[in-house]
This record gives C-alpha cells, sequence and structure tokens, in this order.
C-alpha cells in the first residue's frame, strides 16, 4: 500500500469515527448514568436525520441560505433530544430504572420498534435528503482526491468539540458534577438532596440529543430510510462495548480505533470491511470483558 | 360430561370445516364469485422504497381491471403479505393466505432470496405464483417448476443488456471497479456481468470489487480509493437509499467526474436523485419499461396508466410498478387463454399455470413470452441521463431496447456458464434498436 493511500485511510476513519462517537456517546452517557442499555438510541439517530432532512426541505422552499443548516442541524437535534428523549424517560425510563436488565431491554426495544413504525407513519418509506450544505462548504483536494469539506473539517470539529464541552460540562458545572454523582450511587445522591429523578430526565434528553445530533449531521450525506437506526445501535454498541459501558473517552479511543480499521480494511481487505468493528469488538471482549477502558468496579461518567 | 360435549362440538365443527372444503374443491370448476388473489411486496425495510409504489400500483391496476369487467366477469380481490417480515414470518403469512382464506393464485416476491424459497412451497401447495419482480437466474434454472412462472427478465437479461450498452458506449475501456452491496444479488450480479465482460473483452482489467454491507450509509473511503484507481468505469447495482447515498456521496466528491458510472438499476432512484444525477450516466430499468419509452410514449395505455399513478402518487411509476402491472397482466391474460382452452368454464391454477407456458402478453411497454420453463422474455432499456428544461431530474437519451431472447440463457442451460460463450457478433445484432 502506498504511503500517500495511509493518509487517505486515515483522513476517511476520522470522518467515519466522527459520527460512530457522537451516536456511542449518547449511549454510554444514558448508561453511566442510568445503567440502561437504550436499545431505542438508534430511533434518535434516525429520527434526528427525518427533522433535519423536514427542516432543511422547509428552509429550501423558504429560500434560506444553505448556511442556514450549521444552525438547523443542531436544531433539529434538539428538538427530537427534548421531546422524543424527554417523552421516554418520562413516559417509560422512570418505571423501570429499579427492574431486572433483560426487562429494561425488552422495554427499551420495544420503544424502538415503536420509533419505527413512528418514522414509516409521518416520513413515509421514500429516501430523503437534503445537501445543500455540503456543496455550500464545497470540496478540498488532498494527494489529487477531492474530499468535501463537510466531511472532512465539519464532522470531526464538531465531533471533538462536542466531546471537550462534555467532558468540561461534567467536571466544572453543577449540574455535571450532579450527574456525575448519580452514576456513582443513584441512593447516595439522593440523600445528599440531588433532585435524581430531574438528573436522570436531563442526562436521557442530552444523550438523545447527542444520538440526533450524529443523524442530523450525517443526513446531508446519506439518504434517509427505514431501518436506518437499527444499523447504527449495533455499530454504536460495537463502539461502546469496546471501550467498556459508561466511558465517555474509551468510546473517543473506540470510535477511532474502529472507523480507521474499517478505512484500512477497504484499501488493505475489503472482503473484512463489514467484519471488522465486531471482530475489535470481539478480540477485546475475549481479553478484557469489561471493555478497554474500564476500571473495575468503580463506575464513572 | 362438559368435556365430551365440548370436544364433541369441536368433532363436529372440523367436519363441517372439512366438508365445505370438499365441496370448495368440488366446485372449483365453476366460475367462482371472486378471484382472490395474494400479494407479497415489501410494505417495510429498506425495499419498500420498491414495495410500497408497487402495492399502489396493484391497488390503482387492480381497481381498473375490475371496474372492466375483472376476468371474464370475476373480480379480482387482492391480500396483501409484507416481505419486510423476515423470510420465515414471510413463508408463514403465505401459507395461512393460501390455506386459510383459500386462495389459489399468489403475485410472490420482489426479493430473490423470498422467491427461492417461496417457489417449491407454492409447488407443494399447488397454488399458481407468479415471481412478479424478483430477478435471481438460478431459481427456474436450478429447477423445473409447474406452478411458477415469471413475467419478467432475470438477471442474466438484465446484465448481459448492461454490458452490451457499456461496450457500445465506451467501447474501448480498459478498467473497471465495481461496488455492490454485499448480499446475493450484488454478488451474483457481478458474477454475470463480469463472466459476460470478459467473454467478450477479455483485455479489461478490474481494478476492485467492493462490498460494502448492504445499508451502509458511509462510502467515503470506497470513494477515496476508486479516485486513487481511477478506473475508467464503476458500476453499481445497488439500488434504493443505498444506491442514493453512493451517487450522492460520489457526486460530492467529483468521483462521477473522473468515470463513467454504470447503474443498472437506477431507473428507480432517478426522480428522487433529481439534479445530483449528473448526464452521461448509464442508467438501466430492468426491463424495458420507462415512460419515456420511445415506441410506447404515445401509447395510450402506457400513458393513461402513469397519468392515473402520478395523481395518485405523485411520482413517475419506476420499474417495480411496471413489473407489478406486468405481473396483473399476465395473470389476466393466463386466464384468458386457460378459459378458452377450457371451452369457457373456469380454469383450475394448473390449467392456468399450464396455459401460461408460451402465451405473448402486454403490459405496459413490450410484450413478454413466457418461455416452457416459466422465464418470461422482457426486453431490456438502456439510456444515458441528459437533464432537459422538461423535468426537473435526468431522463434518458440515446436509448437501446434489447431483445430478450437475444441476451437470455437458452432453456436448460446455466446462466454463469451460458454468459462466458456469447460472442462479440452479439453487439452488432440488427435486431437490437437504437433510438436519440
Amino acid at each position: 500500500m502506498p504511503q500517500d493511500l495511509y493518509i487517505l485511510a486515515i483522513l476517511d476513519g476520522l470522518s467515519y469515527a466522527a459520527l460512530l462517537f457522537l451516536v456511542a456517546l449518547g449511549m454510554t452517557l444514558v448508561f453511566g448514568v442510568m445503567n440502561i442499555v437504550n436499545m431505542a438510541h438508534g430511533s434518535f439517530y434516525a429520527l434526528g436525520g427525518y427533522m433535519a432532512a423536514t427542516l432543511g426541505l422547509w428552509a429550501t422552499s423558504q429560500g434560506l441560505s444553505p448556511a442556514w443548516s450549521l444552525l438547523i442541524l443542531p436544531l433539529a437535534a434538539v428538538i427530537i433530544g427534548v421531546v422524543f428523549g424527554g417523552l421516554m424517560e418520562t413516559s417509560l425510563m422512570q418505571r423501570i430504572y429499579s427492574k431486572d436488565p433483560i426487562l429494561q431491554l425488552l422495554v427499551t426495544f420495544s420503544a424502538f420498534m415503536i420509533f419505527e413504525d413512528f418514522q414509516r407513519l409521518v416520513w413515509g418509506t421514500q429516501p430523503y435528503f437534503v445537501s445543500d450544505i455540503v456543496n455550500y462548504l464545497g470540496t478540498t483536494e488532498v494527494l489529487g482526491i477531492t474530499y468535501t469539506r463537510y466531511q472532512l473539517m465539519l464532522l470531526p470539529g464538531v465531533a471533538l468539540a462536542v466531546f471537550i464541552a462534555l467532558r468540561s460540562f461534567l467536571k466544572f458545572s453543577s449540574v455535571g458534577r450532579q450527574i456525575i454523582a448519580v452514576s456513582h450511587n443513584r441512593e447516595v445522591s439522593t440523600a445528599l438532596g440531588i433532585n435524581v429523578k430531574r438528573i436522570s430526565l436531563f442526562t436521557f434528553m442530552v444523550g438523545s440529543m447527542l444520538g440526533a445530533l450524529a443523524g442530523a449531521l450525517a443526513s446531508p450525506t446519506v439518504s434517509w430510510v427505514p431501518g436506518i437506526g437499527g444499523e447504527m445501535i449495533v455499530l454504536s454498541f460495537a463502539v461502546v462495548a469496546t471501550a467498556g459501558l459508561g466511558q465517555i473517552e474509551g468510546a473517543l479511543v473506540a470510535a477511532i480505533l474502529i472507523g480507521l480499521a474499517r478505512s484500512f480494511a477497504v484499501y488493505l481487505m475489503p472482503e473484512v470491511e463489514v467484519l471488522v468493528p465486531y471482530l475489535i469488538m470481539v478480540l477485546v471482549l475475549l481479553f478484557r470483558p469489561q471493555g478497554l477502558f474500564s476500571v473495575a468496579q468503580a463506575r464513572r461518567v | 360430561m362438559k368435556m365430551s360435549l365440548l370436544s364433541r362440538s369441536v368433532i363436529a365443527a372440523t367436519a363441517l370445516a372439512i366438508s365445505a372444503l370438499g365441496m370448495t374443491g368440488a366446485l372449483a370448476q365453476s366460475k367462482p364469485a371472486e378471484l382472490k388473489v395474494g400479494i407479497t411486496t415489501f410494505l417495510s425495510g429498506p425495499a419498500s422504497v420498491f414495495g410500497v409504489p408497487a402495492k399502489a400500483a396493484a391497488e390503482l391496476y387492480i381497481e381498473q381491471l375490475n371496474a372492466a369487467g375483472g376476468i371474464n366477469g370475476v373480480k379480482i380481490v387482492p391480500t396483501y403479505i409484507d416481505e419486510g417480515v423476515g423470510a420465515d414470518k414471510l413463508l408463514s403469512e403465505y401459507r395461512r393466505v393460501v390455506q386459510e382464506t383459500d386462495t389459489k393464485v399468489m403475485l410472490a416476491s420482489i426479493s430473490s432470496g423470498n422467491c427461492n424459497i417461496i417457489a417449491p412451497v407454492a409447488e407443494d401447495l399447488k397454488v399458481l405464483n407468479i415471481m412478479w419482480d424478483c430477478g435471481t437466474e438460478k431459481v427456474l434454472e436450478d429447477k423445473r417448476y409447474k406452478y411458477v412462472v415469471r413475467t419478467q427478465a432475470n438477471a442474466t437479461t438484465e446484465m448481459v443488456a448492461t454490458v452490451l450498452y457499456l461496450l457500445k458506449t465506451k467501447p474501448d475501456l480498459k478498467s473497471i471497479a465495481v461496488m455492490n452491496q454485499d448480499y446475493a444479488w450484488g454478488r451474483d450480479s457481478w458474477e454475470l456481468f463480469r463472466n459476460t465482460l470478459l467473454a467478450l473483452k477479455p483485455d479489461v482489467t478490474i481494478s476492485a470489487e467492493l462490498f460494502p454491507k448492504f445499508g451502509a450509509t458511509d462510502y467515503s473511503t470506497e470513494i477515496s480509493r476508486l479516485q486513487a484507481l481511477r478506473p475508467d468505469v464503476i458500476l453499481s447495482t445497488s439500488w434504493g437509499g443505498d444506491l442514493d447515498t453512493f451517487v450522492r456521496q460520489a457526486a460530492q466528491r467529483g468521483l462521477m467526474k473522473t468515470s463513467l458510472f454504470v447503474l443498472p438499476l437506477a431507473e428507480s432512484s432517478l426522480e428522487r436523485l433529481g439534479t445530483t444525477l449528473p448526464d452521461g450516466v448509464i442508467v438501466g430499468s430492468r426491463g424495458d419499461h420507462y415512460f419515456l419509452h420511445p415506441e410506447h410514449k404515445t401509447d395510450a395505455k402506457l400513458n393513461n396508466f402513469v397519468k392515473k399513478f402520478k395523481e395518485k402518487t405523485g411520482s413517475y411509476p419506476i420499474y417495480s410498478v411496471y413489473h407489478m402491472v406486468q405481473g396483473l397482466d399476465g395473470l389476466v391474460a393466463g386466464y384468458n387463454k386457460a378459459i378458452k382452452a377450457n371451452k369457457g368454464q373456469w380454469p383450475t391454477p394448473e390449467q392456468v399455470a399450464e396455459a401460461m407456458r408460451g402465451m405473448e402478453f402486454r403490459g405496459l411497454t413490450n410484450t413478454v413470452k413466457i418461455r416452457e420453463d416459466g422465464q418470461g422474455l422482457e426486453d431490456q432499456l438502456l439510456g444515458i441521463t441528459k437533464k432537459t428544461a422538461a423535468y426537473n431530474f435526468p431522463t434518458l437519451e440515446k436509448i437501446i431496447v434489447y431483445p430478450a431472447d437475444l441476451i437470455t440463457t437458452p432453456v436448460g442451460q446455466k446462466s454463469p456458464e451460458w454468459v462466458k460463450t456469447i460472442k462479440p457478433e452479439l453487439l452488432n445484432n440488427p435486431r437490437i434498436k437504437q433510438f436519440n
């Protein structure tokens, strides 16, 4: 493999990892605080994309400049996170926090299926896409290969910004510290006067928002079709499991690892591309069943 | 006492049900009040981009047929089954519709995988099964069926036509790369395409064979690799959201400027992709259906249907829609032929299946002939995209229509071997019709 191609593979891997990281981040955050693997997380990814496409179509019909997408995409994520995340937390999640993990899985999985049908009901079965922003930002040449600036700079940039913002939010803000406290022990946090119910709702909304943000950011380059959320659950679960459930830095590293491995596979052994994320997951879990970054027992956000 | 009363009534009910069954069996020859037809189509999952428009077409066309008196006065009553539920569940639904609602005619299915599992079951249940959209050539080449027919072409016909069109458009091509979905169709269509291409032009280099996951959403690595390789031609038999996504990402990154794209299923994406699809892309339609078909664009039947379909759904028909209409037209033609052969009596499904072999009928475009092995001979239309002022999506120019019998594996032979024997003379066959 010529040296140039290494650079290309790294660039492709990073832009893929960026989206993967955002989805996995939401999932791992929710797990860290509530101790629930939310199978419906992929639905937020799908809903975020649909909402972004709908808002984008509306903006185009109003004759707004594509630059507005930079505002519309996060807006779509916030709407989905607050409305659907909020709805799911208050109506479903609150009832199952203390229940058996198997039941939790089943309940969130049924929520996933309900959301799937809801998407078909609202958006139908034909693919959606609004890609004005990608063309608006233009392309850049790297070693004779054309890249869109959107995937080369915007996606990794947003992912990195979100990571730093979330990290400092958890570390320095009062709400963030409460979240960490709840993730360590719900009962003790309640005894300390933290409104655990409110913190759970807030965390779940933020987690859903992150999933929706990844969907919104992916929507300008992907044709949005029914069933798109299912793919994402499996992949992001592979990232989260590789990193260790509840690990934020771990999710970043695992997403990059899987993203790079996948893009190198396309160059070197295209046949195994599909397998790569799961191979990595299996390898890691064989030797470290708790994931790469989990420290046994002490769970952190 | 109570138990035995219950069990006695169960026995009585069963006996009644059995005698009722026997009666319908005995009366099968007399004209029924209605003809029940089961139709499998994707109403969920990614392939619903084909299945949902096809269902709309079935509703529209059956209404039209019934308004015109149905089949010899018998109205068609459809039951729809979702193919998106997975093979096992589909099969039990299929059996349920056949056995519980006494349906003797089925139109199944879109997915080749589903056709492969349904064909033997149809044979077992003795129901007429019209394979109305699936493309796998293997199902009718590997086994002979009595009750199973196909009202459209198979993958071989489609891929050979595509190779011929490619060699006509770019006779000097030196390298080709493929990017297909990683499942049966993606793999099988490439095998047929590659064998045909190498038989006609042995010196072509295959630069890359990429099979990303079915339903993949990010092709940037594949696109970078293709840009680095710069093959003359890039083939993709992908469809639906996968094809749309690939085309968009490739167009956004200028890949479509450096390589000639060959997209044999893109007729079904033209309207959705709109202006994203550049000029100069080779597009196929899995048949000769196209609303601007050069030989039929002024035809009343085609125009009338296109207009009604557009009113109902807001879109132009795509190939699955034409295939649905073709399946229904084939069914009607088969019944009419069987009724005639049966001296005006209502035929059994077996007689219809028999009558359909050797029959010629017309859907919305060119006539289709059904061979003795049940395989339909459906002509193939390909063209090159060109944006015009008349539509807000590209239409096809430089259309060529290939007669199906020239490019379909003869009865009794296997496609992967037969395509290797195709000779370059086929390229200049005078029956191939070129339009502008």
